[in-house]
């Protein structure tokens, strides 16, 4: 009992302590001095709440219940003096959390961020706090640690942020860091180096990690056990290679099933020639005017040429800045192209006015990332779904009555035209807003991110709601993705794209299976998890028949 | 930034031109006429003419706005048409009064309204921060001359702690100052504190929900460090533009105010000057406080700069 770190014993988080409204419901959970633990489930299971209230942060509504316990080295933390948990904090325990870009003081320069642990918790001098927190800096390998450690937060870049707040995390030396879905937010390449940082600083300090995610990939790169939960309740904990080949309960076997294969999907025989959607040489540059002094150019998107067929699914994958989302929104013509041509319905759209371009609106169609953010909260789903028919001269009952064809279409009940988007979770939003999409009868559906924002197994349900609506509609889709598991599953045809070029266009089981460009290589060999065949429970070097047996 | 402030003190220039050109044409297409005012109610229209021609009122329009532009830009305000004096001995006359109410009246209520709009944020929902609701819905919707009169017959009448009305310049004494305004600068600072504990409990609020805030206190810092540092400094954007705003307010003009304490100000140069249709004087007026406006925009939009580095101008 006494070796254990951390010891979370029956712990019971409710709203408004009131025992009927518990989000954690008994979460067990040990973790031994140097052991990575990963707490895994999707969002409602409470993962982030257990791992505030062991840090004593929870939000005033939530509070531990009575006979719940978290001991750090044997010292109860719930019920701890708040000067207590300040001291233990920062110096026995610390978290890093999800969103490095709101995780720091905008106003205030990093390195003073991080030196301030110091000033707090420890009797260094002011030379000697500088020193320091330049040593940590450089620990977390961040470059030019002299002009950061005097640069603001939005100077940096999303994963330079991340390592400042683990060098904040980790300069007292904690016995046990909290990591919350600390590489969500990041790209792939600098997910993997995040991880490796994670596990280095482990090494070095000896300390333990307790590991929140929700993405099984990175379960398999980084644990040493993992425990599963789901709306608040523990579904097992195992040591993480038992995990993977032999989940114990339905749950766990559904959520690795539901993981995206990094392995594309079998080539389909062409059905159809139909051209839906085809762009030359587009380009977007940003910038390059002012008054008197020119702007700096930024060429978001250059030379992009794409052909897309009817029924057919082209993924478009990069990473943050590489120009995918520019290239959507060109083609949405929800910004206007620099130059290039865009053909839809077998008319260029680039250069059409908006007056122009109204009628073209109705062959192509976009499902954005967000659905909390993208349906508008004060209007029914009906409503929402009929404005674009309504302002084609659809008659109201013929627009309402298509609009509860398509809800069922999508795998919602037709009486939810009346309901608002906030009475949905955000699976269901994402097929209302492919509803919408849908109303307009399109040739071309693009979904930027579409699924970015779901959990796996919501995710799941939705690319194959899209195979289903593409082979019953014959829709062509443009598939804007980060995620390379994501693309393989369900693109047909995939583009690379790198700092607004086109780096690799081509079949799926090309790009994927046998990338030629050295960054395509980069990205897929970033992946994390891309050795485990998650839906098979195996590595993927198990899964070839063992030859001469 | 250099580069920034010379660039919005040049585009201040056409502001402050059509800020004149409008003064000027609005008193001019108000019925009303000086001359008769001047003149009483038993001049003959041969009189009447004679002061018109006097003050140059028969020129057209434009001969009429060039010339007080031109005497202008030499600094000359010309002369009022009430008391004959030059107007910019007037408004040097009244300056002190009003600054003077402008200064305490904001730094009291800075004074008082952060902390409070702070702690009532950091204790949201508790009694604490009802009281502090309280007192801000009390200071907008008590009307100002009627908290005047209460501490004139509180403070004044019943107590005698200080004078009834009246104004002392600082050079006269401190003691003496701070006796004679300390009234007004209450009356008025009720509004303000209401104001700027407002805005400070709002946005505070907003602030304490950030990510940063939550990092801060997984940090192991003191509460007073999260509030003060972390928070505050996030939030002093809006507090700033309000207090800005809100000196510029008192110096254009507290006409009540100063009516109810015998403040000889800005706000009642203004107003008598209105009555008695005094052209020269109001357009100076009205003049100073746009150029008064423009320049605390100016000082609030480098403030910005300062506090918030990733706001840049170019």
């Amino acid at each position: 009992m006494s070796d254990s770190l951390l010891e979370i014993s029956n712990l019971r988080i409710a709203l408004n302590g009131d025992s009927d409204k518990q989000v954690v419901k008994g979460l067990n959970l040990k973790i031994q001095p140097g052991q990575t633990m990963c707490l895994v489930g999707e969002s409602g299971s409470g993962k982030s709440l257990s791992a505030l209230a062991t840090m004593g942060l929870l939000p005033k509504v939530l509070s531990p219940l009575e006979g719940s316990s978290i001991r750090l080295k044997g010292e109860e933390l719930l019920g701890a003096s708040p000067g207590r948990m300040r001291n233990l904090r920062a110096t026995a325990m610390s978290m890093i959390f999800q969103e490095p870009m709101t995780a720091l003081n905008p106003v205030a320069r990093v390195g003073q961020q991080i030196e301030e642990v110091l000033e707090f918790h420890s009797d260094l001098g002011q030379s000697e706090r500088r020193r320091k927190t330049l040593e940590m800096m450089d620990a977390v390998h961040l470059p030019d640690i002299e002009k950061l450690y005097r640069s603001f937060p939005h100077q940096l870049s999303g994963g330079q942020r991340q390592r400042i707040m683990i060098a904040m995390a980790l300069i007292m030396r904690p016995q046990l860091l909290i990591a919350d879905e600390p590489t969500t937010a990041l790209d792939v390449t600098t997910q993997a180096q995040i991880l490796t940082l994670i596990r280095e600083l482990r090494e070095q300090q000896g300390s333990a990690v307790l590991f929140i995610t929700h993405d099984m990939g990175v379960v398999s790169e980084i644990a040493d056990d993992v425990t599963v939960l789901k709306l608040g309740e523990v579904m097992e904990t195992q040591n993480v290679d038992n995990l993977l080949r032999h989940p114990q309960t339905d749950y766990t076997r559904d959520l690795l099933r539901s993981v995206p294969s990094q392995v594309p999907r079998p080539p389909r025989s062409d059905r159809s020639e139909k051209i839906v959607l085809k762009t030359d040489d587009l380009c977007k540059t940003y910038g390059g005017t002012g008054l008197i002094f020119k702007s700096r150019e930024v060429k978001a998107a250059q030379d992009v040429s794409l052909k897309l067929m009817q029924g057919r699914t082209l993924g478009i994958v990069g990473e943050s800045g590489s120009g995918k989302s520019t290239v959507a929104r060109c083609i949405m013509r929800l910004i206007d192209p620099t130059s290039g041509s865009i053909t839809v319905g077998g008319q260029d759209i680039a250069t059409l006015s908006q007056k122009e371009l109204k009628p073209q609106r109705k062959n192509i169609q976009i499902v954005f990332q967000d659905p909390m953010r993208s349906l508008n909260p004060r209007i029914e789903v009906g409503q929402s779904i009929i404005e674009g028919p309504l302002n084609f001269g659809v008659s109201q009952e013929a627009a309402m009555a298509r609009a509860r064809e398509l809800l069922e279409l999508v795998g919602l009940p037709a009486s939810a035209v009346d309901r608002f988007p906030h009475q949905f979770s955000g699976g269901q939003r994402q097929r209302i807003a492919i509803a919408r999409a849908l109303a307009m009868d399109p040739d071309v559906l693009v979904a930027d991110e579409a699924v970015s924002a779901l959990d796996v197994s919501v995710q799941a349900q939705v690319l194959d709601l899209l195979a289903e609506l593409q082979e019953r509609l014959g829709l062509g889709i443009l598939f804007i993705t980060h995620d390379l598991g994501v693309a393989a599953q369900i693109c047909d045809e995939v583009m690379v794209m790198q700092f607004g070029r086109v780096v690799e266009y081509g079949p799926a089981a090309q790009v994927l299976g046998q990338p030629q460009q050295d960054y395509t290589k980069a990205l897929i060999a970033a992946a994390p998890g891309r050795h485990w065949d998650f839906a098979n429970f195996r590595p993927f070097a198990e899964s070839a028949p063992a030859a001469g047996g | 930034m250099i580069g920034y402030i010379f660039q919005r003190i040049l585009a201040a220039v056409p502001v402050m031109g059509f800020v004149a050109l409008f003064v000027f044409l609005l008193l001019r297409l108000t019925p009303g006429d000086p001359a008769a005012i001047i003149a009483g109610d038993t001049a003959t229209p041969a009189q009447l003419e004679a002061i018109r021609d006097s003050l140059g009122l028969n020129d057209p329009m434009l001969v009429q706005f060039f010339t007080w532009i031109g005497r202008l830009l030499q600094g000359d305000f010309g002369t009022s048409i009430l008391s004959g004096k030059p107007v910019i001995e007037l408004i040097e006359a009244r300056m002190e009064p009003t600054i003077s109410l402008a200064l305490t009246t904001i730094t009291l209520s800075v004074v008082i309204a952060v902390p409070l709009g702070v702690i009532a944020a950091w204790k949201h929902g508790t009694l604490i921060d009802r009281f502090v609701m309280l007192l801000s819905v009390l200071g907008f919707s008590i009307p100002v001359f009627v908290i005047g009169y209460l501490m004139i017959s509180l403070f004044s009448m019943e107590l005698k702690w200080f004078p009834v009305q009246g104004f002392r310049p600082i050079g006269d004494g401190v003691g003496d100052f701070l006796e004679r305004i300390a009234l007004p600068t209450f009356t008025l600072t009720l509004l303000y504190i209401a104001l700027i504990a407002r805005i400070t409990r709002t946005s505070m609020l907003e602030i304490l929900g950030d990510d940063y805030i939550r990092t801060a206190r997984a940090k192991g810092l003191p509460e007073s460090r999260v509030l003060m540092r972390h928070a505050l400094r996030n939030c002093s954007v809006p507090i700033i533009t309000v207090i800005g705003i809100g000196f510029a307010l008192i110096i254009s003009g507290v006409v009540v105010t100063e009516s109810v304490f015998n403040l000889p100000g800005l706000g009642r140069l203004t107003v008598d000057a209105v009555l008695a249709r005094d052209y020269p004087v109001i357009q100076a007026v009205i003049l100073l406080a746009s150029l008064i406006y423009v320049v605390i925009n100016l000082l609030i939009d480098i403030a910005y700069v300062l506090l918030d580095p990733r706001i840049r101008y170019s």
